[in-house]
């Protein structure tokens, strides 16, 4: 945290969400400036991805305020989504469209200028790895490959905020460390929220770290001063969600 | 959708369709003809086989419309593709227009085929635009009105197939409206698109026959953006 986080590009206050009577998402409030990487963090079913939903308005709060570049998601919804690429927990994969096909469609439906699609599309292929497989159909590639394509969907606008859900689940170890060289290549520009459960990744990766359990957050804090002053990550994880399952 | 091999299939099997009944009704109009020039009125080429090849299309759409609408909301839930649509920057109503526009396009071509078969009779005659225009009015909106209700009830399920059986059912039960009731102006066939389709079928293009059609997609459209929204 230094002066890197001047600019609010995701301020999330307060946020409740039921799902029927259960709570999934109570009371979590998050902030991110430019150039910062968050990592989430939380035991399967705390509440992560509902999060994530909600940043991306996939999902509507029960209460609560999510302000995307200084723009109300529930008010100026349009303007606020165009600044946000997200990559959901299951990648959205057209099977049956090759990788151009499928980022094609993905750069209209951001209505990027029709003459910077092609720039935007070699770009995000580029980053992602995935000039041997442009033409091929997005249903006979590898897991990988796959999540690749999720992720190329997620930037290729070049957005502000960039919310990714469990992004190297499924990945070999090679592809694991090229996705974190990516993010952190993101996260040098822009915003990145993004949801793990390897705690190495969140250490290497992460400027801060918010840990969520049962739909609430139980720790949030800087990664460099953890390093600085020894704590480990792991301990924090475990004291911190243990806990509550005792209570 | 042109480019998958679904809509190709789709539209060679309706023409087959379209063709036998054409003909058939071609040739039986050529063995009555030369009674009816005595009659003082007699029924003309686009009365005779046109207007029953519209009437023809307007039940086979009834069974390929719930085909394709059961996948357009009901696969992307399925595929869990949703979240790209609605993280992109379009509002629900856009997404729900394009759905519409998009398969209506597809409608268009399989409406088209019809038109070509009635205009080829060209060849041997003359035609009454004026029926055949309000016939391919009619057509095109008692399908917008198919893709409305498939749309909405594609909406409700993630299963297509089962989104495609409901759809198929409800149409063919507003179908059944249509027919059983024997009176011309029952509460029940006033409720059913293909009785106001009969006026257009006819020639008659009444603001009542409009509006009904008007109000019925709208009100389908809006409750999908209604769902849309809800599923929030």
């Amino acid at each position: 945290m230094s002066a890197k986080t001047e600019q609010k590009t995701v301020s999330a206050r307060d946020l409740i969400r039921y799902f029927g009577a259960r709570i999934a998402v109570d009371q979590v409030s998050l902030e991110l400036g430019q150039g910062e990487v968050l990592g989430l963090l939380g035991p399967n079913g705390a509440g992560k991805t509902t999060i994530m939903r909600l940043l991306t308005g996939n999902l509507a709060p029960n209460n609560g305020k999510i302000e995307i570049c200084g723009m109300d998601l529930q008010k100026q919804t349009l303007k606020a989504k165009a600044c946000i690429g997200y990559l959901p927990e299951i990648p959205p994969l057209y099977r049956e469209l090759t990788i151009d096909e499928y980022l094609r469609l993905a750069v209209k439906l951001r209505r990027l200028a029709r003459s910077k699609t092609d720039d935007a599309i070699r770009k995000a292929v580029e980053r992602c790895g995935l000039d041997n497989v442009r033409r091929r159909l997005i249903g006979s590639l590898s897991k990988g490959y796959q999540q690749r394509a999720g992720i190329a969907q997620a930037i290729i606008h070049d957005p502000a905020v960039i919310i990714l859900d469990e992004p190297t689940s499924g990945l070999d170890p090679n592809q694991m460390r090229d996705v974190r060289s990516l993010i952190r290549e993101l996260g040098a520009m822009r915003s990145v929220i993004f949801s793990t459960h390897a705690l190495s990744e969140v250490e290497s990766v992460c400027d801060r770290v918010q840990i969520i359990n049962h739909g609430r957050q139980v720790f949030e804090g800087p990664v460099d001063r953890m390093k600085l002053e020894g704590t480990r990550l792991e301990e924090i994880f475990t004291q911190s969600t243990m806990e509550k399952i005792e209570t | 959708m042109f480019g998958s091999p679904l809509a190709w299939i789709i539209l060679a099997l309706a023409q087959l369709v379209f063709a036998w009944f054409y003909l058939a009704n071609l040739e039986s109009f050529l063995q009555v003809q030369p009674q009816l020039i005595r009659i003082a009125h007699p029924p003309g080429a686009t009365e005779a086989i046109a207007a029953p090849l519209f009437s023809i299309g307007a039940v086979v759409l009834l069974m390929i419309t719930p085909l394709l609408t059961s996948r357009l909301i009901a696969e992307e839930r399925r595929n869990h593709t949703l979240p790209f649509l609605i993280s992109a920057p379009v509002s629900m109503t856009e997404i729900v227009l394009g759905k519409f526009l998009g398969l209506m396009v597809f409608l268009s071509a399989i409406i088209a085929l019809i038109v070509a078969l009635a205009v080829s009779l060209l060849a041997g005659g003359r035609l009454d635009f004026g029926l055949l225009l309000s016939n391919i009015a009619g057509l095109w909106l008692l399908s917008a009105c198919f893709v409305a209700l498939g749309l909405y009830i594609s909406c409700l399920s993630t299963q297509p197939a089962i989104a495609g059986a409901a759809a198929l059912c409800i149409l063919f039960a507003l179908w059944i409206m249509d027919n059983a009731e024997s009176g011309e102006n029952g509460i029940t066939r006033s409720l059913s698109p293909f009785a106001h389709f009969e006026n257009f079928n006819r020639g008659m293009i009444d603001t009542f026959d409009l509006a009904y059609f008007a109000l019925f997609i709208f009100f389908f459209l809006a409750l999908s953006v209604r769902w849309l929204k809800l599923y929030r």
